[in-house]
């Protein structure tokens, strides 16, 4: 028992192994990364929880669930948008149950500060049915995995618990507690409640369905759903909002309902809106609480403020900036007004960067087409898309690089060119490839393999090398027209010349250019 | 008492090494603290902060409140503008001056310390010259949070204990580059103030730093600079007209 320095990420990492944790599970994404990382670095010196990065979050998700079959309680962990891969595991977790604890770490990421999109994981927890926990600081994130835990287990259903960037990527003292042991062995012995036939199937999900008074009645019950009757201005913060509100508001008169697990208590929410005369919702994410307070047609008597009605920006980030606008109180004097017009930093590709060589190839091969447009993917190489290299024109979802390549050559476009780190590629690349090899797609995949996963601080890439070689051969891709380059200033106008090759053959070819990354180099 | 600081920089320039520094610091002094930091896209050499908090009571929001930040602590100089709407209106700013050029629309350098100067409550000093001085250029941070350090609420020890412990993995050698570099740092920002205190305008304090051998940094001969300077202008130009730098201790006599 001590107090130690932590992020968000590292006290849920701690708080599941003092939850007797037997396996950790996650594929690289920012803002949920260190989760993993900081379990794995623990159990490097322990040596009793498996920790090993997965391919994906799906594949996370399974092996995580596996864990809980076997009786041991897992953690797995993902991004927001991860959750949409995992999402057809986690759905049906939640129907089958676990049986040893499984909880889902996942880290939203409002304001897109590594991201495509904001998306709100609440809304997936609803959707599946299982409980949520939504911690607020350093210390919750840590002892909230004691409960998650020990709910998973005494309900039998997945627990997430939603972090944001901002709480995910701060630290604090947390003060940590006696570890507890791990579960023993004991495997799940009821087959029916895993084997989801519909006739299965069925009866299990009536059981989800029949848990759920329960989960409610813990929502209402729980210390962390605060409710403090006061004036008839009403606020309800979600998570982290509440910092935000206490930092504006020290001896408010506000009657204030603070929501830190779910489902959604709703009598709490019946109770302050007894209370009251306007109520301002303020969350992290999307208008969760608010459109289920607001219904279809409105709250009668009670004036509901939030990000429907513009007091809150319907998007971005909350802080307390704007949680002060919100509240309706005149800006902190400052000492000097907010530079205008200052030049911007944006990120960039590190010097000396293996993709730079090789988008600066794949740009001189295509120079000879009228505005060609390179389907690319997720990863360092996405930055490829700002000046001065601007050679790559999309970035979707992790391997979509080549389904979209290959739906564009369906429609007759050509080149239909695919650019996807080795990492991405083995996430979620090497099904659209099989799918292309199969119908001889005239598509050129461009696999820039720098050995690492670069952009997340370069963790293991599970297809690099010659297994990468060996998974685009497996994948029936002709032997001749797998190209392997150097991407290097030196070996330009030869890397060119293969580009330029391949780029005439009319089938589906692969070339890998291959040079490590110079971070990793760095760090090993 | 509440501190807030938000750290400045560029990807890459150690500014989570800074808050390793002062978070620690507060843990051991027993605040309570919370620092937000980027990770991520961000760090490929794109403009970095975070925001740092301590506190002897509750600390609610991870994010400095617009107005609420009680200092800029700046690896470079055209960071500091990016954040200063920040501070209060008595905050400080901590910088750097030595800028670090990675955009091609990087702004003229005197116009960005007049801009700086404005800031009555300011300190600044020349991280590179002073970080190569104590055996590394990659010790810029170091010589910025020394800079800052008297204006901060723990003993030189205390942060330099922290110094060590953060490079101690790295071996001795370059823990003793990362404190010298933070003592000469903090005699730099003591020395600076001193000038600026004895009343000589911020652009010629700053510059007449800039002529003095960053090691030989002594605080308590900043009266007698700003006096000989004050006395003779020509003292200033006369260092200035020569790329050579001075000891400290060779305060011109008064004509």
């Amino acid at each position: 028992m001590s107090r130690e320095i932590l992020l968000g990420d590292e006290a849920v990492g701690l708080g599941a192994i003092h939850s007797g944790l037997s396996g950790v599970y996650a594929y690289p994404g920012t803002p949920s990364t260190e989760i993993f990382e900081f379990v794995e670095r623990i159990a490097r010196k322990t040596g009793d929880i498996h920790a090993f990065w997965s391919t994906n979050e799906k594949v996370a998700y399974e092996e995580a669930l596996g864990m809980s079959w076997a009786g041991k309680r897992a953690l797995v962990c993902m991004k927001h948008v991860g959750l949409n891969v995992a999402a057809d595991a986690f759905m049906n977790s939640a129907v089958t149950g676990t049986n040893g604890g499984l909880v889902l770490a996942v880290a939203d990421d409002p304001g897109m500060h590594s991201s495509q999109n904001e998306q709100d994981s609440r809304y997936f927890a609803q959707f599946a049915l299982i409980p949520c926990f939504e911690p607020r600081n350093q210390q919750e994130c840590y002892d909230m995995m004691f409960e998650a835990f020990d709910m998973s287990e005494v309900l039998s259903l997945p627990v997430m618990v939603r972090l944001v960037t901002r709480i995910a990527h701060s630290r604090a003292g947390v003060q940590t507690r006696q570890a507890r042991d791990q579960n023993p062995l004991s495997p799940a012995r009821d087959i029916r409640k895993w084997t989801l036939l519909p006739s299965n199937a069925r009866i299990q999900y009536r059981h989800l369905t029949e848990k759920q008074p329960e989960l409610l009645r813990r929502s209402e019950a729980s210390s962390h759903n605060e409710l403090v009757l006061a004036g008839r201005r009403g606020v309800i913060t979600c998570g982290l909002a509440d910092n935000y509100y206490r930092e504006n508001v020290t001896n408010g008169d506000h009657s204030v309902l603070s929501i830190r697990q779910y489902p959604v208590p709703a009598g709490k929410i019946r109770e302050l809106v007894d209370h009251v005369d306007e109520l301002l919702i303020l969350e992290d994410g999307y208008p969760l609480v608010e459109s289920m307070v607001r219904g279809l047609f409105g709250l009668a008597g009670v004036q509901v403020m939030g990000r429907m009605t513009g007091e809150v920006p319907r998007t971005g980030e909350l802080d307390p900036d704007i949680v002060r606008t919100a509240l309706g109180l005149e800006p902190r004097p400052t000492a000097h007004a907010a530079a205008t017009d200052l030049a911007g930093r944006p990120p960039a590709l590190c010097k000396g960067c293996p993709h730079v060589d090789s988008f600066r190839a794949l740009n001189e091969a295509l120079s000879s087409f009228d505005n060609p447009q390179v389907f690319s993917d997720i990863g360092c190489y996405t930055l490829a898309a700002l000046p001065p290299l601007e050679a790559i024109h999309s970035c979707v979802a992790m391997g979509a690089s080549i389904g979209m390549a290959a739906g564009a050559a369906h429609a007759g476009y050509t080149p239909a060119v695919a650019a996807i780190g080795d990492s991405t590629f083995s996430h979620g690349g090497i099904t659209p490839l099989l799918s292309a090899v199969q119908q001889k797609v005239n598509l050129n995949v461009l696999v820039l393999d720098n050995d690492t996963v670069g952009m997340t601080g370069t963790q293991r890439s599970m297809s690099t090398g010659e297994t990468l070689d060996q998974i685009i051969l497996g994948a029936g891709v002709e032997p001749e027209h797998m190209r392997i380059i150097v991407p290097t200033p030196r070996n330009h106008d030869e890397n060119v010349a293969v580009i330029r090759e391949e780029l005439a053959y009319d089938g589906p070819s692969v070339i890998i250019a291959r040079r490590s990354c110079l971070e990793a180099i760095k760090k090993a | 008492m509440e501190k807030n600081i938000i750290l400045a920089g560029v990807g890459g320039q150690g500014i989570l090494s800074i808050a390793f520094v002062i978070d620690n610091a507060a843990l051991d002094a027993g605040f309570e603290f919370k620092q937000a930091e980027v990770h991520g896209m961000a760090q490929r050499g794109g403009a970095v902060q975070s925001h740092l908090r301590y506190a002897d009571g509750p600390i609610y929001s991870d994010l400095i409140p617009v107005g609420a930040a009680d200092m800029v602590l700046s690896v470079e100089p055209l960071e500091v503008m990016r954040y200063w709407h920040y501070l209060r209106p008595d905050g400080w700013v901590v910088s750097s001056v030595t800028p670090y050029v990675n955009i091609p629309d990087y702004p003229d350098a005197d116009d960005l310390l007049e801009s700086l100067a404005t800031f009555a409550n300011c300190i600044l000093v020349d991280g590179g010259l002073i970080a190569k001085a104590a055996g590394n250029l990659r010790a810029q941070n170091m010589v910025a949070v020394g800079a800052a350090s008297s204006r901060l609420d723990f003993s030189e020890d205390q942060l330099l204990a922290y110094v060590e412990a953060l490079f101690k993995r790295k071996g001795e050698k370059i823990v003793e580059v990362n404190q010298r570099a933070f003592r000469l740092g903090r005699a730099a920002g003591l020395f600076f103030r001193g000038l600026v205190d004895a009343g000589l305008g911020i652009p010629s304090a700053l510059r007449l730093c800039q002529r003095i051998d960053p090691p030989t940094y002594d605080p308590n001969l900043a009266r007698q600079w700003a006096d000989a300077v004050a006395a003779d202008p020509g003292v200033l130009e006369g260092l200035l007209a020569s790329e050579a730098t001075v000891p400290c201790d060779q305060v011109p006599a008064r004509v």
